[in-house]
């Protein structure tokens, strides 16, 4: 059952693992050892497979072909709950708690009992995490409800959790990607420590954690291994080499080019998100022709709702925001279009594309109604095509035909589609809200190299951003917002990750 | 004085009018808990009322006429669990969309009912149903002994399964677990609730609830059955989940509140106070959708996954 | 793969039809009466007789009718079972219409009844579109009671201020309206049935719904509105008015079809006139994949359906409520198949057993098949 301290696994192995999704081979023969005492990074672009061999191994996916070692011996996850009573413990990167319940009945949703219960009980819950949160020194609340607690509260609960229901082996898949750069090194800090007792797997894309942290990488590349051994032996150059299969070039702003003329103004603005409190709290911020302004800042600071209220999509309590001198703070969505607004959404899949209509549609998404598209209330389909098909060569979509649902198509096509789609309509300011997130890394330097010459060619653009080296490398000033205000505007050089890091968790100065 | 003559006889009649939608929303709160909601719910209450009104019909001069009442209830159960069972098969193994799944259920349901009362009894029969059970000395209270203690035995049944679903909802480790399902399935799966056997178990249990509910209808309210007996408590059954916020408190309060109106129109109408029947008969809809507008920021504190399949295997 | 793709379909839609007609047996047998003999009258018995062929067809057509709204509503996106209630709106409407100027000539009077019974019915089924988009009511629940409370109205409008002025002067009382004048009736389509022009009406409009839904803008807008509604919204586009617009033109459909009902069967409003079709209407669009293409010839089928229960009503006693089961298991058994046919991976599990089953050797090397997706990825 859950003795108070589980005799930790010594290691894990995995042999051949393979996995299909439809169209996609997600795993290809991928075979990792895992030994106790060492910290093992798992490494690779978003698609390459990182997150899907560890569900395989947390037992949400069944390999289609290879085996899975505990301590040398052959084992079957059928279900998740298979993988946790042999001491997986998988921390997931969308946590796994269910938000009106407290962390106490989170963790006793996982307890299983001796025989049939009837009364739930809670208490034993509660000792458990007590015991766990003592041990690690994971401070928790075990009556609180999860949905009160932080971003950062949250991770630790996870971790507690996972440790309460008798994980021999951590996974953590993306574990930092919503901390800020102090509660990274706090947390990276508490993992060494960790990593004596028990072997822990983490996935990560941040080369610099990377080399931080762990003992030992493994790289994955279009679903197959291409490196695993110490990490010490490799540069964080040769791992990004490793990572993409050729050599990185970031995209770079050289500077110059901003005229000075502001597109947009944004005059204390105050939204509110959709829990009812103030999202967006006073916030001003000007952007200027021919500039990416970068807003850097953990999210949960009010991008979305900021980027949503420049967009049409949010209503507005208070404040301006000002495009080509007109006042658009709460109109319609097709205002902030026709002003020339370009807006590319958060989530592409549900907000960027209607997934179910073809690529060539979905292009003439926004200007369906304009005279190029439409002759009074029929659509030229002729005109359609062409457009679709100009569209797909100018931005190097990649897909069998403009036909195809646009839903099928990688994540980096669909970021192509949508992208290919504002820039075509030669917007005054664009919004991009995490533009390259979940997207591999050639087709994030071709979003790069667009962003940049809209730029070049005058538009003014919001880069909204998780990555502060992709910030740092495009930006000509880096704004850092914080509960809904800008705490700070930073011009390009001065903008160091010490400097934006202090900024990202409200110090000011 | 005539005014509480009225507001006497509306309560008394009201108490006993509220079991069924009462049952078949509370069952359907277990089903949305979990994260699924039934509009089949009308036709499985037709189904059971009917199946409750056959047995004691049939059995009316035999040996087992006792039990049959008992027996009228169990069958109508047991037609609700399997009735919940194949909604499960669609909704939950299917994936199928649940609204468009729920109609096709009501259809089934009706059909399923209004077909075999046409084939085995074809006319309007009385029964003669259950009887009071007025609670010694309680029921002798003036006002209050007729509006709470003084009817059959599955009122006071009834009423005992508000805090009963309560207890099972928040007390007990499956409903925990209904309650995961619901609002995070992958966070329960991950923690090795199967999401789709919960789901299951909820369905089949307000199955058996929405049965129970038809087969108060028809054994004890109207003692009869007919095709149009449940006249769409079933729907207001599912809108009383939203109203009562998922609660069974707030549940008991919208099922009191719509059963006060159907009192009130009827005694409107003995009283013999000018009224078209028909605009008194269109006062529950109606109320039901002032109630759905009235209620739209409740929305926010329902089980978050409500109405949306689950599947492991889908690339988050 | 085209190929496998459109074996599974066809074996996806043979599976659900069996499990359908399986389920409706089972009622069948409990109630004595033999499932391959019912199905046999049903679907053979009313293709007969030439006269058989017009009763489908009379029956297809306001099950077109409403087909067609429900696949608009579907489509943009807000589900419409209130046909029912929409229906005898509308013919409240056309009827009434209709009666108050008996003395206009028939080419000024038909159309006209026909567009108020469309009128209404957009307005009753505006009435839920607005609740879905102002306050967020769902539409299921609401078209629902709608239906409850068009049947009330109907009612007390038939027994009471409509009422046929004769049925109470004989006493017999029968809710139902006076004979509708000359001018309002749809004419005879094939003499010596009860088939009239409105067949014409219902494939021209079949036409032009396709029409609308894939080669104009509104009908792109309320595509995407329904197939994605954040997207949409982010596009500009005005979801909130696509569900009222969408709702108006189901409700408008369904009316029309009361009012056709009324013009071209019976001749004045009846009581049980809508029974059956709003419902069935529901199930035709479905059946046809909310595609007009599919709608018409779905309709056909249903109508052969309606039809042949009926007929087995007079000859085996088969209860007519069973077309209600059959409606229901139809449902059931189409929202099943339809996600194992839209779903990739169910679909890519099937090609994976079947090749499994095909070479037991061990699996087939290399990647999956699929369409092009340039690099792997979420």
């Amino acid at each position: 059952m859950n003795p108070p301290a589980p005799e930790p696994i010594r290691e894990l192995a995995l042999e051949g693992i393979t996995k299909r999704f439809p169209g996609v081979l997600a795993c290809d023969r991928i075979s990792v050892t895992v030994r106790r005492g060492e910290v093992h990074a798992l490494v690779g672009e978003n698609g390459a497979g990182k997150s899907t061999l560890m569900n395989v191994v947390a037992g949400l996916y069944q390999p289609d072909q290879g085996r899975i070692l505990v301590d040398g011996e052959p084992v079957r996850f059928r279900t998740p709950a298979e993988a946790r009573a042999r001491g997986i413990g998988m921390v997931h990167q969308d946590f796994m708690l269910v938000p009106g319940l407290t962390v106490a009945e989170n963790v006793a949703l996982g307890l299983r009992a001796a025989g049939p219960r009837l009364r739930l009980d809670l208490d034993r819950a509660r000792r458990s995490v007590a015991e766990v949160a003592g041990r690690h020194q994971l401070p928790v609340d075990a009556d609180a409800p999860v949905w009160q607690l932080s971003v950062g509260e949250q991770q630790r609960v996870e971790l507690v959790k996972t440790l309460c229901l008798g994980a021999r082996l951590l996974v953590l898949d993306e574990p930092t990607s919503a901390l800020t750069p102090q509660e990274t090194d706090d947390l990276l800090a508490r993992l060494e420590r960790m990593a004596a007792e028990l072997p822990i797997i983490f996935i990560s894309h941040k080369l610099n954690e990377v080399k931080a942290l762990s003992h030992r990488v493994t790289i994955l590349r279009r679903g197959a291994v291409v490196f695993s051994g110490d990490t010490g032996r490799k540069s964080t150059a040769e791992l990004a080499a490793l990572m993409t299969g050729h050599e990185v070039r970031q995209a770079r702003n050289d500077g110059g080019g901003a005229s000075g003329r502001v597109v947009l103004e944004v005059t204390d603005l105050k939204v509110r998100a959709d829990r009812g409190h103030l999202a967006v709290d006073g916030l001003s911020l000007e952007l200027r022709a021919g500039e990416i302004l970068g807003l850097a800042g953990v999210s949960g600071n009010g991008q979305r709702e900021l980027a949503d209220a420049l967009a049409g999509l949010r209503p507005v309590e208070a404040g301006a925001i000002r495009i080509a001198e007109r006042d658009l703070a709460g109109a319609l969505p097709r205002r902030f279009i026709e002003g020339g607004m370009g807006y590319i959404p958060e989530d592409r899949h549900h907000e960027g594309i209607v997934p179910g209509f073809s690529v060539t549609e979905n292009l003439v998404l926004k200007d369906v109604g304009r005279t190029a598209f439409s002759r009074g209330p029929f659509l030229r389909l002729g005109a359609i095509e062409e457009n679709a098909a100009r569209l797909r060569d100018r931005f190097d979509i990649r897909c069998a035909s403009t036909a195809v649902a646009a839903g099928s198509l990688s994540g980096g096509n669909i970021q192509k589609v949508i992208l290919a789609r504002e820039l075509a309509r030669a917007p005054r300011a664009l919004v991009a809200v995490y533009p390259t997130r979940g997207v591999d890394m050639g087709a994030a330097e071709f979003i790069h190299g667009q962003l940049l010459s809209l730029r070049a060619s005058g538009a003014g653009i919001l880069l909204v951003s998780e990555e502060l080296e992709e910030l740092m490398a495009l930006s000509d000033r880096i704004a850092v917002v914080y509960r809904g205000r800008i705490l700070g505007v930073l011009e390009g050089p001065a903008a160091s990750r010490e400097r934006l890091g202090r900024l990202m968790a409200g110090v000011e100065g | 004085m005539i005014a509480l003559r009225m507001l006497h006889d509306v309560l008394a009649l009201g108490v006993p009018f509220s079991v069924a939608l009462l049952l078949a929303a509370l069952g359907e709160n277990f089903n949305q808990r979990a994260g699924v909601f039934n509009l089949g719910c009308d036709g499985v209450m037709s189904v059971g009322a009917f199946l409750a009104f056959l047995a004691p019909y049939l059995l009316a001069r035999t040996a087992l006429a006792p039990f049959a009442n008992a027996l009228g209830f169990a069958l109508a159960a047991a037609a609700g669990v399997l009735l919940g069972l194949l909604f499960a098969l669609v909704t939950v193994t299917f994936r199928a969309s649940q609204g468009i799944a729920g109609i096709g259920l009501q259809l089934l349901g009706w059909g399923i009912a209004g077909t075999m009362f046409r084939h085995f009894i074809g006319g309007v029969v009385g029964i003669p149903g259950v009887a009071a059970w007025p609670v010694p000395g309680l029921s002798r209270i003036p006002f209050l002994g007729d509006v709470l203690f003084a009817h059959d035995p599955v009122v006071y049944l009834a009423l005992l399964a508000v805090p009963a679903s309560a207890w099972l909802l928040y007390r007990t480790p499956w409903g925990l677990r209904v309650r995961a399902v619901g609002a995070h399935p992958r966070a329960a799966d991950t923690m090795g609730t199967s999401v789709a056997r919960v789901r299951y178990q909820a369905l089949m249990l307000g199955g058996a609830m929405a049965g129970l509910g038809g087969a108060y209808l028809s054994l004890c309210q109207a003692r009869m059955f007919a095709d149009d007996l449940v006249a769409g408590r079933g729907f207001i059954a599912v809108a009383l989940v939203y109203f009562g916020r998922w609660t069974p408190l707030g549940i008991l309060g919208g099922a009191l509140l719509f059963s006060l109106a159907q009192a009130l129109q009827l005694i409107i109408q003995v009283a013999g106070i000018k009224f078209p029947y028909e605009f008194a008969v269109m006062l529950p809809y109606a109320l039901v959708i002032a109630v759905l507008a009235l209620a739209r920021r409740s929305r926010m504190l329902g089980p978050a996954a409500l109405g949306k399949p689950y599947d492991r295997e889908a690339r988050v | 793969m085209r190929r496998f793709r459109a074996l599974y379909v066809a074996g996806v839609a043979a599976a659900a039809g069996l499990a359908a007609a399986a389920l409706a047996s089972v009622v069948l047998l409990v109630i004595g009466a033999s499932p391959w003999a019912t199905f046999a009258t049903m679907f053979g018995g009313p293709l007969r007789d030439l006269y058989g062929a017009s009763e489908i067809a009379v029956r297809a057509v306001p099950l077109t009718l409403v087909a067609l709204g429900v696949a608009i509503s579907f489509r943009s996106g807000i589900l419409n079972i209130g046909a029912e209630g929409q229906m005898q709106v509308g013919i409240l409407a056309s009827t009434a219409v209709a009666l108050a100027l008996p003395r206009l000539p028939g080419t000024v009077l038909l159309p006209l009844s026909l567009a108020a019974g469309a009128a209404a019915g957009a307005a009753w089924g505006g009435i839920a579109g607005w609740l879905r988009a102002r306050l967020d009511v769902n539409e299921i629940l609401s078209t629902v009671m709608l239906n409850y409370i068009a049947a009330q109205l109907y009612g007390f409008l038939l027994r009471g201020p409509m009422i046929d002025p004769d049925e109470l002067m004989t006493g017999s009382g029968t809710p139902q309206s006076m004979r509708l004048p000359r001018g309002a009736w749809l004419d005879r389509l094939v003499p010596g049935t009860r088939l009239h022009t409105g067949l014409l009406l219902a494939l021209a409009l079949a036409f032009l719904v396709w029409l609308f839904l894939w080669r104009t803008t509104l009908g792109y807008r309320l595509r995407a509105a329904g197939e994605e509604p954040r997207a949409a919204r982010y596009a500009g586009i005005r979801v909130e008015r696509s569900l009222v617009v969408a709702m108006l033109l189901a409700g408008g459909f369904a009316g029309l079809a009361g009012s056709v009902e009324v013009a071209g069967v019976h001749h004045r409003a009846i009581e049980a006139i809508s029974a059956g079709y709003g419902f069935g209407g529901i199930v035709v669009a479905l059946f046809g994949a909310l595609h007009p293409a599919g709608i018409v010839p779905a309709a056909a089928f249903f109508g052969l359906l309606l039809f042949g229960a009926n007929m087995t009503q007079r000859s085996a006693g088969v209860p007519g409520n069973m077309v209600l089961v059959l409606e229901g298991v139809m449902i059931l058994a189409i929202v099943s198949a339809g996600m194992y046919v839209s779903n990739p991976y169910a679909q890519e599990r099937a090609l994976r057993a079947v090749r499994r089953i095909l070479r037991p050797r061990g699996d087939a090397p290399g990647a999956a098949p699929g369409p092009a997706t340039g690099e792997g990825g979420p």
